[in-house]
Parts: C-alpha cells; structure tokens; sequence
C-alpha cells in the first residue's frame, strides 16, 4: 500500500503553510519563516522571524516591514533547499518583485502565483509561466466580466482626458494604488503629457525607492504644498484612494477617476462616484487565469482571493480538480 | 448609432442638470431629425417592445458566448444588469449598427410581431453586428429598461435651448402621444405651429397639495371651491371635426367612453374641456373600483357602458371655437364654461362651485364630503390663468385624506402568512432633481386580490434585479399613496419619509411623467 502523500502546501490559521519546508507563503498571523510573495500590506504582513523574498523586491518589503526584519533575498530562478523541499522565485508580473512560488517535493511540483498578471508593465520583470502538478492561483477578477482592454488603448484614453480636463480648467486627479499602480502609470504616461504628473506624498516616497533601483519613471514632481488659485488646471495628479475628502477639496476645480479593474462593471463606476473610470489592473482578467492555468497544466488548481467559486466549478466542469482556499487577501485596491 | 452611443456615455458622466441640459442640446444639433425624435422618445420614457424576455436573452448570451448558463446568470447577479452582462460577454465586435431612427423602425419593431426562432437569431445577428461599444445600448433597447437619469423638464430645456424656442411652446407640443419621426422633430422645434394635430390637448394645470388650512390663503372671496371628484383627469376636446378624449398620462381613451365622445359632438361649438371622468351610479358618484372597469377595457363593450355609467364634470374652459382661453382669468373660462354646457345633457356636466363666504363653512362641507361621494374639495383663485405643469400658488387640492402623493412602484418582496408567496410588499419612489427614482414609502398591499395576483405577474416577468428576496422591477405602475405626514430621514436616500404610508389606488391611468417630484414632498417637510 502506498502512503499519501502529505500535500506539499496546506492551508492553516496563519496562511498558506508547506509542511515539508516549514515555512509560510503570505502568512497573515505572524510566523518563524514566511516567503513573500509581494510588499501589498495584505500579502507582507510584520513579525514574522525571517523573511525570504525576491531581490528585485526587497527594497519595497524593506519599506512595509522596517529595519529591523530579518529578509533574506533570492535572485530570479535561485533554488534553495528548506528542509524536505526545494524553492525558486518566479516574476508574476504584478508589481515591481512580485514573485510566484514554485516548490518541489519529492513527487510533486507546485507553484503558487500570488498576485499576478500577463499584461506587460515596464516596472517589473514579465510573468514567467511554470509548469506544475498542483497550482495556487490568485482569483481576484475570475468571472468572464472581467477582460481588460489593452494597457495602450487605457492610457490613451486617460491623456485625452487630461487634455479635456485641461481645456476646462480643471485638475485631474486620479486615485490609483500607491505601490504598484502609480509607478506602472508614471513610467507608461509620464513622458507623453505637457507637464510632469503631480503626486501625493505617500506615492512619491515610493517612487524614490523605485528610481534608487533605476526605474524609469518619466517626468514627476510632488504635489506643491502651496500653489496658486488655479495653478493645477490641466494638470494629472496622482494620489491613492484613501486621499479624497478635505485633501481633494483644497485641489480646487478638479474631476477625479479611478484606475482600477473594477471600473469595468458600470454600477461598480457609479457606485464610487469618480467622474471616470478606467479599466487597469494588475491582475489577471479571465482570459489570463484560464491561459495561465492551462500552461501550467496543472491536474489541480486551488483559488485563493475571493472570487474563486464560479472558476472552480467551471474548472471542475472541464475535468480539472479545483477548490477554492478562503485567504485574507483583499485584491485589487482603487 | 454611434451618436447614440456618445450622447449615453457624456449623460453617464454628466454632473448636474446644466451639463445634461448641453449634452442634449449638442446631441439634437448633430443629429439627423429621425434619430433625435426617437432620442427624445427614448428619453421621454418610451420602449420599443421588449423582444425577448430575461431568460431567453440570457440563453442566447450562453449560446453566443460559449459559457455554460449557470455562468451567465452568475455574471448577471455579479453586473447587476442583464444588457451589461451581455455587453461584457459577446465576444468580438462587427461593423457596427444603423442609426437609431433605421435600427428601431426597420429591424426592432417589425421583430416583436415575428415567431421567437425568428427573433432569437435576429438578437444573434443583431449582438453580431454590433461594435463592442454599442452592444451595452443596443441591449437596453432590446430588454426595455431605460433609466437615463434625465427628466422631462430636462429634455424639454435642451430642446428649448437647441431650437431657440419657450419652454412653454415645447412642452405643449410633446403633450398627448407624441410620436418620435422626422417630421414630428421639425414641428417640435419649428418657429410656427404648421398644420397642428387638431387632437393634440393641452398640458395640463395640476393642484398642489394644500398644506395647512385654507387661512393662509386670506381673504376666501378671491377663491373658488369645487368638489375634488374622485375619478380621472382628463380632456375632452373637440376642434373642426376631430374628437378626442385624453388622460392625464397622455392617453387617447375616447374609445373607452363612447358616451361621452357623442355629449363632445353634442356641444354647440369646438371646445376644450377639462375636467374629470366619474363613475356614477343613480344619482351620486360611484367608486373609483367601478370606474377602473372601465378603463382596463381598451373598447368599452356597450353591456359594460350600460352597467358602469360615466359623467365628464367640467370645470374648465381652455379653448372655445378655436381661441386659446388659458391665459384669461378663471372665472371669465367658468362663465364661458356655463355657456357652452347650458344644453348639454347629464353626461357632460359642470363641476358647480361650493357656496361659501368663510373658510369655516369650507370646511365644513369638506368635513362631510364622504356623504357626497368626493374626496375633498379644490380651491382656485378666481383670477387665475391655466397654467402648465404643476405650479403651486393658484390651484390646491384639500383633501380629506391628510396627504397623497403618486409614486412609482420600485422593488417588491413576498409577503407572509396567506399571501405568503405573492409580492404584497412594495416600495414606492418619487422623482428625484435628477430624474432618478427616489425610494420614499414602503406599502403592504391594499389591493384586491385580483390586482394582487395580476401585480405579482407583471412583477416577476419585469424584475430588473434580486437583492434575497427583494426584487427591483421596471418603474412602470404608478399608484396613489396616502399618508399622514412626512418626517426627516437620514436612512432613506430621499431625507425624507412619508409616515404611515397606504396604498389608495392603482392609478393605472397615470404614466411615469404623473409621478409627483421630491420637491412637492419637500414644500410639505417645511410645514
Ligand atoms: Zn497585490
Ligand atoms: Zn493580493
């Protein structure tokens, strides 16, 4: 008779734990060892003993978690061994050091994506597909609604906004996520308008981390702290969600958008109330999962993130064993 | 319907009733008049008959986009919106669809009267056709359900504004059944009246709830009261041998009342008449149930005529062989009124003034109005001219239920114990500054049973989306509430809610334009 194996990554009450490796991916309560997929605050969360994470990530987790973490880095496709199983770091696209996590047991292989997505960003190193035994796969936008646009035909709309925006003297001030999204925004747009993109504080310190590692990030300044009436009309500013109310309303005349998934769906756009929405995501929309899963051609495939029920059924309608994990993971921010 | 398109998508991100006001405004300027009429139609609140209903559409969305059926309705409760969900899901994008005015006239309506094979591959080609861009439109015009947040006013001040005309004249023109083509565009915004329908009514003049008692209206010999009928509003009008009676909600019934339309050709001369359309049984007014028999009944057999019979009481004067009277005071329109009527028979009858000199004697036949059959009384002011719309100041309504308001039925929900299972349980709305549905009363039913269960059916076939067990259904069935004040409300999106709220009629004679506004329901929070 043969034993079962052990399944390589289990879900316990502090993340995703791999047993035979003893560490945690993403762990949401404090843990001795946890591999980090990416510096989101729901993905790298502080007090953990040690941490291990991709190099190209590291300044970025260093900012989340403070000086005093313990972070050991790994560069691109580097294998260690942790107890009874060998681990490698992947780029997942996502953001700048985001890391897909392939491990290898002694049977089996499997990789957990984290955030990820296929579209190119020049911030970041392109997903880089594995194949598996047994995927992990983030399920943030998994229903058939969600097929983005291409990032070309988005930006472009957003610099004709800009334009309008300026023509009726108004600012335009757009919430994007300040890790991650702003960059992808600045280093896309940056170039391409009159003036350099305004931004809020918390978004340039995180630019400055960006740029120490030579990210080009185009033409930026930070958000004077006193201007002239009228000073900003015409001009793109960039600031994260949490920014609106009394800081929105010192802007002056201003419309504002959101840069966001979720903008696909219109009662979504309403419900949020931004003048406009434009739909860019760092995650990966339906197509994406199903090519993704597909190359990986993985015989399971669990869903972490939310939505995952309809692809997990859809999965299992075509043959594939899939189940959904319930994580902490919040998805994409607007 | 690239136009179409565009205009939709700048009214979506329009802030503010100025900035619709211009978008429209630019859009007429644009267009072609055969596809601006049916942008005023669609806008107006007109649907091309809905072709196939959810089911079948979300059917074809699967077929179509090769995605099993659980899948599609899941997106549906995710988007909250069937024509969206189809929009996202069609895979590809054509060449594009026609202009509005061609799409609708030549390819949606002929389909409604087609088999449903037919009109299922029809849908398949149409989504095939269709840019990417233009699909979420093009659904909404294949399901019917239409809320642009515009309201009327608003159209009629972008028509106004494009076509350098009054408001007023605008109004006018789009009362009655206005009928959107080419033709009918020009004449909406021509300089001259050319050729008027000489069917067409005029707006007409509503009463505004009255506030208080009749005190702060000072010295009562400037008013005048009638009996408030419990019935329907409507206009008779004749002019150089067309006959034609209409509803408040822009109706033609004359074919409902044959017995009035024969008093109208009675009359010595052309005439206008407005006044209110009565049951009435022997001598006194019968219930408005009874006269709600006769007007589910598109033709009214002569049988039911015999067994319902029905009076017109006038009460005003608005056109006399052929000049305009409104603008002259009312009780110069009264005399006149007097005159014309002198020989009528009983059917068309003058609404008699109330003898009073002081407020009190008002009210004290207002207190004893239930043993005449009327539910309250009206008080003018004896200059007044006929005004449009609903203008407070000239004309109130004191009724004897304390307040009632027309509101639009919005979500409904099942009931409990032996209505468990039909939707008994509504929520009622009015319009909001925007043209938005303002949720404002929730209401059990005070219907009969019949109504109930013809209500229920409608209900489940025009559910626009499920919240659990609620349904938010079509805006489509006005009904009168009656209630016993209004209170500030943080929790209702409206800031206001009525207390003790009730059903008191299925006004299935008022359209979506009758439903009363949140400004009407705000001059009561101030009192
Ligand atoms: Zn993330
Ligand atoms: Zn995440």
């Amino acid at each position: 008779m043969r034993l079962m194996e052990e399944p390589l990554i289990r879900r316990d009450e502090a993340g995703l734990y791999c047993p035979l490796g003893g560490f945690h991916i993403d762990p949401w309560r404090p843990v001795p060892l946890a591999v980090i997929t990416h510096a989101h605050a729901d993905h790298a969360r502080p007090g953990c003993g040690e941490y291990l994470a991709a190099r190209e990530g590291e300044a970025l987790l260093r900012h989340r978690l403070g000086r005093e973490a313990r972070i050991r880095s790994l560069e691109w496709g580097e294998t260690v061994r942790l107890r009874g199983v060998r681990l490698s770091l992947h780029p997942a696209g996502h953001i700048r050091g985001s890391a897909q996590v392939r491990i290898e047991g002694a049977r089996e292989v499997w990789v957990v994506t984290g955030d990820f997505k296929r579209a190119s960003d020049p911030t970041c190193g392109a997903f880089e597909p594995l194949p598996c035994d047994t995927l992990v796969c983030e399920a943030t936008f998994a229903l058939p609604l969600y097929r983005w646009p291409s990032a070309e035909s988005v930006l472009a709309a957003i610099r004709i906004w800009v334009e309008d925006c300026a023509r009726r003297g108004m600012a335009a001030v757009l919430y994007a996520y300040s890790l991650g999204k702003a960059q992808r925004l600045l280093a896309a747009l940056g170039g391409s308008l009159d003036q350099p993109v305004l931004v809020h504080g918390a978004i340039a310190a995180i630019n400055r981390l960006y740029e120490a590692e030579g990210v080009a990030l185009g033409d930026w300044e930070p958000l004077p702290e006193r201007r002239r009436r009228g000073a900003l009309a015409g001009r793109l500013i960039l600031a994260p969600p949490s920014a609106a109310g009394a800081w929105l309303r010192a802007l002056g005349p201003a419309e504002t958008a959101c840069a966001s998934g979720w903008m696909s769906i219109r009662g979504q756009r309403r419900r949020r109330a931004y003048d406009r929405g434009f739909i860019l995501s760092d995650h990966a929309d339906w197509p994406a999962l199903l090519a993704t899963i597909a190359e990986s051609g993985a015989r399971r495939v669990l869903l972490t993130h939310g939505q995952g029920e309809a692809l997990a059924r859809f999965l299992s309608e075509r043959g594939l064993s899939a189940e959904t994990w319930l994580t902490t993971y919040e998805g994409e921010g607007e | 319907m690239r136009d179409f398109v565009s205009l939709l998508e700048t009214l979506d991100r329009a802030r503010g009733q100025r900035a619709r006001i211009l978008a429209l405004a630019d859009h007429f300027a644009r267009s072609d008049p055969a596809d601006a009429a049916w942008t005023v139609a669609l806008l107006l609140g007109e649907r091309p008959a809905r072709i196939l209903d959810t089911a079948r559409l979300r059917g074809l969305i699967a077929r179509s986009s090769g995605l099993p059926d659980w899948l599609v309705e899941l997106c549906h409760a995710h988007a909250g919106d069937l024509a969206e969900t189809a929009a996202l899901l069609l895979p590809g994008s054509g060449e594009g669809l026609p202009p509005l005015s061609i799409l609708i006239e030549r390819e949606l309506l002929p389909l409604a009267r087609r088999p449903l094979s037919e009109r299922e591959q029809a849908v398949l080609a149409l989504w095939s056709r269709a840019r990417a861009d233009e699909r979420f439109a093009l659904n909404k015009l294949l399901t019917g359900g239409w809320r642009l947040g515009v309201s009327r006013a608003t159209v009629v001040r972008a028509l106004a504004l494009h076509s350098g005309r009054e408001t007023w004249r605008i109004t006018e023109r789009l009362a009655g059944e206005w009928r959107p083509s080419a033709e009918a565009f020009r004449a909406l915004i021509a300089s001259e009246e050319e050729r008027p329908d000489p069917a067409r009514p005029y707006p007409f003049f509503l009463a505004s709830p009255l506030p208080e008692g009749p005190g702060a209206l000072g010295d009562p010999s400037a008013w005048l009261a009638e009996w408030k009928w419990d019935g329907i509003r409507a206009q008779l009008i004749r002019r150089g041998g067309t006959s034609a009676i209409w509803s408040r909600g822009g109706e033609r019934i004359e074919e409902r009342f044959p017995e009035l339309l024969a008093a109208l050709e009675a009359l010595p001369e052309d005439a206008v008449l407005d006044g209110e359309i009565v049951a009435w049984s022997s001598d006194r007014p019968d219930s408005f149930a009874a006269l709600q028999r006769r007007l589910q009944r598109r033709r009214s057999p002569r049988r039911l005529s015999a067994e319902i019979p029905v009076r017109f009481l006038a009460f005003d004067l608005l056109e006399r062989s052929g000049v305009d009277l409104r603008s002259r005071p009312l009780d110069a329109r009264r005399s006149a009124l007097a005159e014309i009527l002198h020989k009528s028979s009983d059917i068309v009858q003058i609404s008699h003034c109330l003898d009073f000199d002081q407020w009190e004697r008002l009210s004290a036949l207002r207190a004893c109005c239930r043993d005449f059959g009327v539910e309250g009384v009206m008080l003018k002011r004896k200059d007044s001219p006929y005004r449009s719309g609903r203008v407070r100041g000239d004309w109130w309504k004191w009724k004897i239920e304390p307040y009632t308001v027309d509101a639009v039925l919005l979500y409904a929900e099942p009931g409990h114990g032996r209505r468990a299972g039909l939707l008994t349980d509504y929520t009622f709305g009015v319009r909001g500054e925007q043209g938005q549905w303002l949720p404002v009363a929730r209401a059990y039913s005070g219907l009969s049973e019949d109504e109930i269960v013809e209500l229920d059916r409608w209900l489940r076939r025009h559910t626009l989306k499920r919240f659990g067990p609620v349904r938010q259904v079509e805006p489509h069935f006005v009904f009168e509430l009656g209630f016993e004040g209004i209170a500030p409300s943080t929790r209702h999106r409206a800031g206001l809610a009525l207390r003790f709220p009730r059903i008191l009629r299925w006004r299935r004679d008022l359209d979506l334009a009758a439903v009363s506004s949140i400004d009407e329901l705000r001059a009561l929070l101030r009192h």
